[in-house]
């Protein structure tokens, strides 16, 4: 489906965690979104003026409905957590590429999040798990990072397949990283999925290389369009990409989903 | 009604064109509205060699608008002519290509590669503030200008226009300087040095510490360039600024501005184009304009 920016129904939000929201929007944009695509979500604010990036934890195509679940990191999103059931909110999507779900086909994946990059790995874990016997993975595990035993979306994961957990202040699961959980737990696999924040995925991409797996990082940066247009967004590539020809791939378009050895993060 | 408006001998459908760098070569804002509908596409500007842009972060919100430090990231003249240009012509739209360079020489290069080019006009940015070298150089002095615009024109083979910077101390006389060098046109304004600090972390917000003010925070200041420049040359203005409506684009005329160029609202709203288009268009009926050269410069003392 061709992006497009709407005005979308709010079907109903909650809280699940200190700061972390589930909202639930009626929009045409769930009509084609992947996992690993994102939206940008406008505020209400006329004097703010961008859309925010937000990723996608849920699409439910009969519905129309699409599920974001955010966290509450500035003026932007704390007028979004503000939005109730019957509201309208403009969004702008889908956007971006989704996570290469066919690298997945006989393989051991291991989905990997950490904080507020765990909800976009939700609908992936559902999509994976509902493949074709040929295209499926041949098993999935997955590893999640929360702050603390606030562990929202956790028990969502295990409807798909086992979930490994490590907090920061060792209140659950393992005390530390999700790099440190694969360690304790001898978790072993082919190819991770993963979204987090960037020292994590600095951390994924290393372990991957060293463990001769493939790893595919969603990456984040400030954005101005989300389309492309305005090279706000780029990352370092190691090849010349065939947009910009410079090394710097677009986050918003070419990504934001990359082959972890393709970018120099 | 009439819509069209000339440029140096260039008509445009309609006055609606899009601020260099806020819409790519058209094709990523293709897939929102039809190209076939604008006046113009300016593309993002081009220089003689691909240039890697800054650091990020390049781009941050701001009270109605945004900074950017992009740096004028772009694959070279080889690529667009090869990719870029071609996606254009397919369009019944006309094409602007924007121009950037660190050096006289690297102006030319461009200049002389689109010499034989299907390419309707050339907008020289000498008035980037977010690169180090050239650019800006050439748009804050007077006699700078002058030179380079007279070294441009004795090599363009397409109508010229020189792109001004607002971060001068006068910009009409940095208007005068380009008319009397032979620029078939002026656009203005490119965006307002700014900068943005993050408090908690006591950081700038942009890797480059300064970015560019665009959006409508900037409009009234555009709107007074176009006005004070409009009263001193006689060459046309393509006036830009945080145009959002119809009404905006109407504002810039009565000002002064034969065309008018929609930017950091195309990042806010993909279909701000067409909206500007149908905005003018209303306007028009309403005020029984017949002709929307009617109303160019008609606000004056």
């Amino acid at each position: 489906m061709a992006k497009l920016k709407e005005s979308a129904t709010v079907i109903s939000q909650r809280i699940l965690a200190d700061g972390i929201y589930d909202l639930r929007l009626e929009t045409k944009i769930a009509g084609d979104a992947v996992p690993g695509q994102f939206v940008g979500v406008y505020t209400d604010d006329k004097s703010s003026l961008l859309p925010r990036p937000i990723s996608i934890c849920g699409v439910d195509k009969e519905k129309n409905e699409l599920r974001l679940v955010y966290r509450v990191v500035g003026k932007g999103t704390d007028l979004f957590s503000k939005l109730s059931e019957g509201d309208h909110v403009d969004v702008l999507g889908p956007l971006g590429n989704g996570y290469p779900m066919e690298e997945a086909a006989g393989k051991s994946v291991i989905l990997m999040g950490g904080g507020i990059g765990v909800p976009p790995l939700l609908e992936l874990a559902k999509r994976l798990s509902k493949l074709s016997d040929d295209k499926r993975p041949k098993d999935i595990k997955i590893v999640m990072g929360y702050r603390n035993d606030q562990t929202f979306l956790a028990d969502e994961f295990r409807k798909y397949a086992e979930l490994y957990i490590a907090t920061d202040d060792g209140s659950l699961g393992t005390h530390g990283t999700v790099i440190d959980a694969l360690n304790e737990q001898s978790i072993e696999g082919d190819v991770i999925y993963t979204c987090g924040p960037m020292p994590m995925l600095r951390g994924i991409k290393k372990y991957a290389a060293e463990h001769n797996m493939k790893a595919y990082l969603s990456l984040e940066e400030r954005m101005a369009c989300g389309v492309g247009a305005c090279l706000g967004c780029v990352v370092a590539t190691k090849e010349k990409d065939a947009h910009s020809h410079v090394n710097n791939a677009r986050i918003c378009t070419d990504g934001p989903v990359f082959d972890a050895e393709d970018v120099d993060i | 009604m009439n819509t069209k408006i000339n440029i140096a001998g260039v008509e445009f459908k309609n006055p609606v064109m899009v601020a260099s760098g806020t819409f790519g070569s058209g094709q990523e804002y293709g897939e929102f509205v039809d190209l076939n509908k604008l006046g113009a596409v300016v593309t993002k500007g081009v220089a003689d060699k691909p240039w890697p842009g800054n650091p990020v972060p390049r781009v941050a919100e701001t009270a109605s608008g945004m900074l950017n430090a992009i740096g004028l990231q772009n694959p070279g003249i080889d690529v667009f002519i090869e990719r870029d240009l071609p996606f254009l012509q397919k369009y019944d739209t006309r094409i602007i290509v924007n121009v950037c360079g660190h050096s006289e020489e690297e102006y030319l290069n461009v200049v002389d590669r689109l010499s034989d080019q299907k390419v309707d006009m050339l907008e020289i940015n000498v008035s980037c503030p977010n690169v180090k070298e050239g650019g800006i150089a050439f748009g804050t002095r007077p006699d700078a200008l002058y030179h380079i615009t007279s070294e441009i024109k004795k090599h363009a083979k397409q109508p010229v226009i020189m792109k001004l910077s607002p971060n001068v101390t006068d910009i009409v006389e940095m208007a005068r300087a380009a008319e009397s060098a032979g620029a078939d046109a002026i656009s203005l304004i490119n965006t307002i040095t700014g900068m943005k600090i993050d408090i908690n972390k006591r950081k700038f917000v942009l890797a480059n510490k300064t970015g560019g003010l665009s959006g409508p925070a900037i409009k009234p200041v555009a709107v007074r360039m176009v006005y004070s420049c409009a009263q001193a040359v006689k060459i046309p203005i393509i006036g830009m600024g945080g145009i959002a409506t119809g009404e905006d684009a109407i504002e810039f005329m009565l000002a002064g501005a034969t065309g008018v160029a929609v930017g950091m609202m195309n990042f806010h709203d993909p279909y701000s184009t067409q909206k500007v288009v149908d905005g003018i268009n209303k306007y028009m009926q309403e005020q029984k304009v017949d002709d929307i050269n009617e109303i160019i410069g008609a606000v004056h003392e």
